[in-house]
């Protein structure tokens, strides 16, 4: 039933196309207008005079603004808590491959030199442009709009969210090439397939075979399974305190929607492109224009799909952060427990979200292979 | 007068609000009529849902 090839194989697909929509992903969903804010929320320093200052009332709201759009945002180190963290491989593509870390920007407090040419990585919009100079004070040059004119080299990074996904990757193609295997010594499942067996078999008996159909809904288990998990994990990974945001990163959504886009156009049957451009059972005069709503809702479902995943786990994460800073906002003793609990309740709720998105993901993605495949025997 | 955009994006979330409340009130009528059915009514519910909630996530980015 798991056909782990199929699977490393999607998962290579989609590694490849998100690591390099993400790299190229533009300005979605940081606020760049506290761009000069930026320091607050590294620096611990700052954070303690925020605390105790005279307006402290205004500083911690500034605090908590940054640190939310800092988690929401992709970054090209791994960062943890204050002072724990690791830097990530930084790949350009200009006049030639360029590799290093990410460490030779200093957080952005320095111009990074590579074979001759100068990168620096703005702190606005957490992207890496041309330095204009090896000074950082005017490496930058920004416009009266507040954008950047510098140019722009191509920009392939491992940045965080393309190692979170790599190590998921990983993680995901032992963990059920492993149980795949233990299968093949009993039928009984063994140590992690005893929770993921009955997961498992509920994509398959109650997500693929009534959607798609008995006769065609094997050939797509291995996508559908390995979008259900890879959602699925990567969500709950977002609820850890890894400060992890995958799933609320719109380019990677974006890819996820494109493969099953791309999928279902290529098993589209004789019959699926005829309920697109011909409708059989209308008025003639009428068919032409169902094709052109048809035509508009082939490319509305991937959108919703891509749409309904990304702000859903961006909602999700934003709601519960903000309440986390009500805490911090009221600091008395008699209201800030209250909000403790409501953080709690929420990741709850969060929690049932995480496996909701995914199942609703893998339900309509099977919804549309169903209709892409589907025989019609009435005409 | 001017209307803030903010309004208009309340009032999306308002109606979406509403058709997710009924889909829900329904299904659950549903299903104390036909407990059996258990299974269908809340898949369909769920897509339905899921459906409506993408238009009070449209009303989000409107601003």
């Amino acid at each position: 039933m798991i056909t782990k090839f199929n699977t490393f194989w999607a998962l290579l697909g989609l590694m490849f196309v998100t690591s390099s929509a993400v790299a190229q992903d533009h300005d979605h969903e940081v606020h760049k207008e506290a761009a000069h804010h930026e320091e607050v929320a590294h620096d611990d320093s700052h954070h303690a005079t925020a605390l105790h200052g005279e307006d402290s009332e205004t500083d911690i709201k500034a605090v908590i603004k940054e640190t939310i759009d800092h988690h929401l945002a992709d970054s090209y180190d791994f960062h943890i808590t204050d002072g724990i963290g690791f830097p990530l491989p930084v790949i350009l593509f200009d006049n030639g491959l360029k590799v290093f870390s990410s460490s030779k920007f200093h957080h952005g407090h320095e111009v990074a030199s590579i074979d001759g040419d100068n990168y620096v990585l703005y702190h606005g919009d957490g992207k890496i442009y041309k330095a204009l100079s090896t000074d950082i004070h005017t490496a930058i040059d920004i416009d009266d709009h507040d954008h950047v004119t510098n140019e722009k080299p191509l920009d392939f990074s491992i940045t965080k969210n393309v190692f979170m996904i790599l190590v998921m990757a990983i993680f995901m193609f032992f963990l059920f090439s492993g149980i795949a295997k233990s299968y093949k010594t009993s039928l009984k499942p063994q140590k992690a397939g005893k929770f993921l067996e009955p997961i498992i078999i509920y994509v398959r008996d109650e997500i693929a075979i009534p959607n798609i159909g008995e006769k065609h809904y094997k050939k797509y288990m291995s996508y559908l399974l390995t979008v259900f998990f890879f959602i699925w994990f990567l969500n709950l990974a977002g609820m850890t305190p890894l400060g992890i945001n995958v799933t609320g990163n719109i380019a990677i959504t974006f890819s996820l929607a494109l493969m099953t886009f791309i999928i279902t156009q290529v098993s589209g049957k004789k019959d699926y492109w005829m309920h697109i451009f011909w409708m059989p059972g209308v008025p003639v005069v009428l068919k032409p224009v169902m094709a052109i709503i048809e035509l508009i809702g082939l490319f509305v479902k991937p959108f919703s799909l891509m749409i309904r995943l990304y702000a859903n786990m961006l909602a999700g994460h934003v709601v519960l952060m903000s309440i986390i800073g009500l805490i911090f906002v009221f600091g008395k003793w008699v209201i800030s427990p209250a909000f403790f609990g409501l953080t709690l309740v929420l990741s709850l709720l969060e929690l049932l979200v995480a496996a909701l998105q995914a199942y609703i993901f893998t339900m309509l993605a099977a919804l549309y292979f169903g209709s892409a495949v589907e025989e019609h025997d009435h005409h | 007068m001017e209307i803030p955009e903010i309004v208009g994006a309340g009032l999306i979330v308002i109606g979406a609000g509403l058709g997710i409340g009924r889909i829900g009130g329904s299904a659950m009528e549903a299903i104390a009529r036909q407990p059996e059915a258990t299974a269908k009514i809340q898949t369909a519910m769920l897509i339905a849902a899921a459906l409506i909630e993408g238009i009070g996530f449209a009303a989000l980015f409107a601003k």
